[in-house]
């Protein structure tokens, strides 16, 4: 299982793909898998606010539900519509088409916190 | 041969044929209608199936040949008590005096069932160590949530506001924290003590002014005692706070422990679970309620009263001005209320306590014959139910319980509950029940161990099965996706009629 | 024990495996000051002393008066077809259909049924998991709450006083419930007030998740649904229509007028009354509301092999998942009754079923005019199906006294809704395919002879007085 080394990790198996004062962000292919068959997302609205860590949506498998946290603090600019009808798209593309939402960075210091992809790697194997 | 019937059934739609069926009603006069408004009217009539009767027998006997019964077979699914449910109850609440009777009709005419369900609240509140029941909660979850609706009513009155939280294990029903947020509270989950114990010092450390209650299974869902229950109530009291008891697992302890002595102050019972009544492939269920003396007042309405010349009346709407009100129309799930009577009046005081005695002592029996071959997570006698798991199986040959859940259905068996309570690894729940023979219980572990070495043998064969259903697993993911939840006529051939 | 299968060398087995003496030692978890004390119960009773007793009991409910009495529960003939079917142990000796390969006749049967009540009620999503009509107008209620995100809902007082309550309950004072008056004189009087609906609606600080409104009425009047309907949509509501099965073979459906929630009793597709249940509550939705709709859902999918077959679906909206996030703590799949209201809807097929509402509606007609002419006429002049009220002076008593001569005279609305003053004279009445000719002669001719009695007691009163 790939970890691509151009994104920021939490430890909550999201990643950020950080553009300027943007940011893109998504689960883990980890994630996706340890949930299994991804049947639904639940996204915030664009123009809510996120804190660092705090939920901002959910999503389901066939047999489980996770919340989903922000990495970073910031303004949600955009989510993924496709989700709504394609949510399999997380599992199959994780770090690509199954990107979930887009946001304003409104601290990029928080950015520091995160892992790089060796830090996530070693997390994911010794779980 | 399966362990059920092989023949899938086309849907009554694909059954129907305009112009079939017919003959049940009486045409009316023409004209019947003419007094409804055009607006008010349907343009368009329901496409509903035409059928003929003997199709309707077919369509239904045939389906429910697909299903796997108690009256078919072993069925030990932990957490549902699934017990022999006895004919003669069926009989009884089809007797036209109770099928019949209207929910609204004069208390005269109503003694009858009145006698019945006033009886019956007794022998309840007389078994749960209560003061007094509720027969009206239509199922267990209904009774949980009464019975927090009740607790938030009592902390009202007393002007104690801040009470926000309920606490619950970690072990526990979903319904439990479902309830808590109904009735609008906060859920606060505790974990387990590792003997699989609710864990009283984390308990003490949850509870404070902040607390309106918790709700403890007992026997737990890992069907053990919780032997430090006495400590445990007294920390809630201590705090100002309430115990509710929630009742499913009733069936390991009748006659051994009365939850209102303990010092719980409200539980409900799951009729269909100790006392017997059919499940219905999900439902109907009843759910009375029992309270301690300082909830009788929050009790819903309507109660069944007996007047002082011995006559029975069921309470009147705003009578008790501190009932926290209805939960459904009407009196209760009475139908179900008048099999749980039969069944406590056949059993009598001894006849329970055997109940329980049996149940226990076939599933401590399960447990001894199965713990070489799958791991024991709690060594300690249990109760109705135990949890076996299938860790290690999982990890040396990468079948997991589900597949060894579904590889029973080879075997002849329903599987047991599985994955939960979520804090067991490869987790499964099996209660037996106290209506299985020992041969049964015999043969239900050799199918198990079987199982164990097949998953060394030929983990395939386990991780595919079942093989002799009359479907193998299914498209779970897609049919969650994209929702099929209602008939619509398919073209092509991508799913052919069964038939 | 009467079911039980172990002989005593079984259970002397079982414990020399255990390497116990006695299986008091299973209990001894039990704290010794926490132990039950005795069970006092009376003594078990053989099969054949019960069976007496309990047909003794239900020989104690009346079962030989012509009744007229309905208020949200209805006699209708059911086909024995139907109860022989629910006796098949394969149907009702099974539980929630977890394992769906040896389950996929109840899901199948589910699934049937979710689509014969789209059909009915013109509204694509449909549970079976709700108790009665009372309990699924509480969670129609609680959805649209969830869905808007707003606070407040109105309901008609012209909706089931239980199902009123109930919502109240369910409700706790977290949420707002607001009363929607009838209005109270002109032609519609007993319906819905729409000049008062949009007033309530139009409050800007407290917004309305809802409207709850029943169709026909619990006083058995017809209401300008649609009317409700557009004012509801237009403050952004949503709009939740309680209805009575059977009348939808023959009243527009919830989804023709944009309804977005149904609910109701399930009880008159073939289930007894059985004095207030097992029932079966109708819930259905648009497709919007799929996530938000509690309770179980059969959707159909493919096996590995590509064969048809049925699963529990979206199940991570439920409580055994969701757990305090979930959208209700509803774990019961209502499936016995679900099958009974769908093995009735197969046996009497779409034409019997727009007899039996026409029947309902003829035998109602030819009720109003046998008494309207003893003197009883009708409280209402707007249109009804099967069930109208009519005045009766001392309706309470004369509810009692035509219990002698052997009609239950349907239901003294004082009873239930003591809040209206404008009922306090009135016997809320139906009639369905299975009222008679001679039911209806019988309750016309002891209704005139009491209000002849009541006449002529009331002509006394001043000659007693004067004598006094």
């Amino acid at each position: 299982m790939g970890v691509p080394t151009d994104l920021r990790y939490s430890k909550d198996h999201e990643w950020v793909r950080v553009d300027g004062d943007g940011a893109t962000i998504g689960i883990t292919e980890y994630a996706a898998a340890q949930l299994g068959d991804v049947v639904f997302v639940e996204l915030p609205d664009p123009g809510s606010t996120l804190d660092q860590f705090g939920t901002f949506g959910v999503v389901e498998s066939v047999k489980a539900v996770s919340d989903l946290f922000a990495p970073v603090a910031g303004e949600v600019v955009e989510v993924n519509g496709e989700l709504a009808g394609r949510p399999e798209l997380v599992n199959e593309e994780p770090y690509g088409a199954g990107w979930m939402l887009r946001l304003r960075i409104a601290d990029a210091a928080q950015l520091e916190q995160l892992l790089d992809a060796p830090a996530y790697e070693q997390l994911i194997s010794e779980t | 041969m399966g362990v059920v019937g092989e023949r899938l059934q086309p849907s009554l739609f694909e059954r129907s044929r305009p112009g079939r069926g017919g003959g049940k009603i009486p045409h009316p006069p023409a004209g019947a209608l003419d007094r409804l408004p055009a607006g008010a009217r349907r343009e368009q009539p329901p496409a509903l199936p035409e059928l003929n009767e003997p199709e309707v027998v077919r369509h239904y006997v045939n389906l429910s040949q697909l299903n796997y019964a108690v009256d078919t077979g072993f069925y030990p699914l932990g957490s549902c008590t699934m017990k022999f449910n006895p004919k003669l109850n069926e009989w009884a609440a089809r007797l036209p005096g109770f099928a019949t009777l209207h929910p609204l009709a004069p208390d005269e005419v109503a003694q009858g069932t009145l006698e019945l369900l006033w009886e019956l609240e007794g022998a309840l509140a007389e078994i749960g160590g209560m003061r007094a029941v509720s027969l009206q909660p239509a199922a267990g979850a209904q009774g949980e949530l009464t019975g927090i609706l009740m607790i938030r009513a009592y902390h009202r009155d007393r002007g104690d506001t801040d009470r926000t939280d309920v606490l619950v294990p970690d072990s526990s029903h979903g319904t439990n924290p479902a309830t808590a947020t109904m009735a609008g509270f906060r859920t606060v989950t505790v974990p387990s003590a590792r003997d699989g114990g609710v864990d009283v010092d984390a308990f003490r450390a949850a509870l404070g002014p902040r607390t309106a209650a918790v709700m403890i299974t007992n026997p737990s869902t890992l069907g053990l005692f919780e032997k430090r229950i006495g400590e445990l109530l007294e920390a809630v009291h201590e705090a100002g706070a309430l115990a509710y008891m929630d009742g499913a697992n009733l069936n390991a302890i009748l006659g051994r422990f009365k939850p209102g002595e303990a010092g719980f102050d409200v539980m409900h019972f799951n009729v269909h679970k100790t006392f017997s009544t059919p499940h219905g492939g999900g439902g109907p269920g009843a759910g009375p309620v029992g309270v301690g003396e300082r909830l009788v007042p929050y009790l819903p309405e309507p109660r069944v009263l007996r007047e002082p010349d011995g006559s029975f009346r069921l309470e009147r709407a705003g009578e008790r001005a501190t009932s926290i009100g209805r939960l459904r129309s009407y009196a209760g799930n009475t139908g179900v209320l008048v099999r749980a009577y039969a069944y406590i009046r056949a059993h009598g005081a001894s006849g329970l306590r055997e109940v329980s005695d049996d149940a226990v002592l076939a599933a401590n029996y399960l447990k001894h014959r199965l713990r070489d071959t799958y791991e024991m997570p709690y060594d300690r006698p249990c109760k109705h139910e135990f949890v076996a798991s299938a860790a290690t199986i999982k990890r040396r040959t990468g079948v997991r319980t589900l597949d060894i859940a579904k590889r029973l259905i080879d075997h002849g068996f329903h599987p047991p509950t599985i994955y939960f309570p979520l804090i067991v690894e490869e987790g499964m729940l099996i209660e037996p029940t106290e209506t299985e023979s020992l041969e049964t219980l015999d043969a239900f572990a050799e199918a198990l161990i079987e199982i164990a070495a097949e998953a060394e043998r030929d983990p395939a064969l386990v991780r595919e099965a079942p093989h002799a259903a009359p479907v193998r697993r299914l498209d779970e993911a897609t049919a969650a996706r994209q929702p099929n939840l209602r008939w619509r006529p398919m073209a092509g051939d991508t799913m052919p009629c069964p038939d | 024990m009467p079911y039980g299968p172990h002989t005593a060398e079984d259970r002397t087995r079982m414990l020399q495996a255990l390497g116990i003496d006695s299986v008091d030692r299973l209990f001894d978890d039990i704290p010794e000051e926490l132990r039950a004390s005795e069970l006092r119960l009376p003594p078990p009773e053989s099969e054949l002393e019960l069976s007496a007793r309990l047909a003794a009991l239900a020989g104690r409910n009346r079962t030989d008066l012509a009744t007229f009495l309905g208020a949200g529960v209805f006699r209708h003939w059911s086909p024995p077809v139907v109860d022989q079917i629910l006796l098949r142990g394969e149907w009702y000796t099974a539980y929630t259909p977890y394992q769906p390969e040896i389950s996929q006749g109840t899901l199948q049967s589910v699934y049937e049924y979710q689509s014969l009540l789209a059909e009915l009620t013109a509204l694509p999503v449909v549970s079976a998991s709700h108790y009665d009509g009372a309990a699924a107008t509480a969670e129609a209620a609680l959805m649209t709450c969830r869905q808007t995100r707003r606070a407040r809902v109105l309901v008609s007082a012209a909706v089931h006083p239980h199902y009123r309550a109930t919502l109240r309950t369910y409700f706790g004072g977290r949420l707002e419930v607001d009363e929607l008056p009838m209005l109270a004189d002109g032609d519609e009087t007993g319906t819905v007030d729409l000049t008062a609906l949009e007033r309530l609606l139009a409050d800007p600080d407290r917004p309305v998740a809802g409207v709850v409104a029943a169709q026909p009425n619990f006083l058995g009047l017809i209401e300008p649904m649609q009317r409700i309907g557009d004012l509801t949509h237009a403050a952004g509501a949503l709009f939740v229509a309680v209805v009575e099965p059977v009348s939808l073979a023959v009243l527009a459906p919830p989804g023709a007028y944009g309804a977005d929630i149904a609910a109701g009793e399930g009880q008159p597709l073939g289930i007894p009354a059985q004095y207030g249940g097992p029932y079966l509550g109708i819930l259905a939705s648009t497709d919007a509301l799929v996530r938000q709709i509690p309770g179980r859902l059969v959707g159909l999918t493919t096996d590995l092999e590509g064969r048809r077959a049925y699963v529990m679906t979206l199940r991570a909206r439920e409580q055994d998942i969701r757990r305090d996030r979930a959208a209700s703590n509803i774990c019961t799949n209502q499936a016995l009754l679900a099958l009974a209201a769908s093995v009735w809807l197969a046996a009497i097929g779409p034409h019997g079923l727009r007899d039996v509402a026409a029947w309902g509606a003829q035998r109602a007609g030819e009720l109003e005019a046998a008494l309207a002419a003893v003197g009883a006429p009708r409280l209402h002049r707007a249109p009804y199906l099967n069930e109208f009220a009519v005045r009766v002076p001392d309706a309470r008593a004369v509810h009692r006294r035509l219990l002698e001569r052997g009609v239950l005279a349907g239901l003294p609305l004082a009873d239930v809704l003591p809040d209206q003053p404008s009922l306090a004279e009135a016997l809320l009445v139906c009639a369905t395919e299975l009222t008679t000719a001679d039911e209806i002669a019988r309750f016309a001719a002891a209704l005139g002879a009491e209000l002849a009695a009541v006449d002529q007691a009331d002509e006394r009163v001043p000659v007693s007085a004067s004598a006094g």
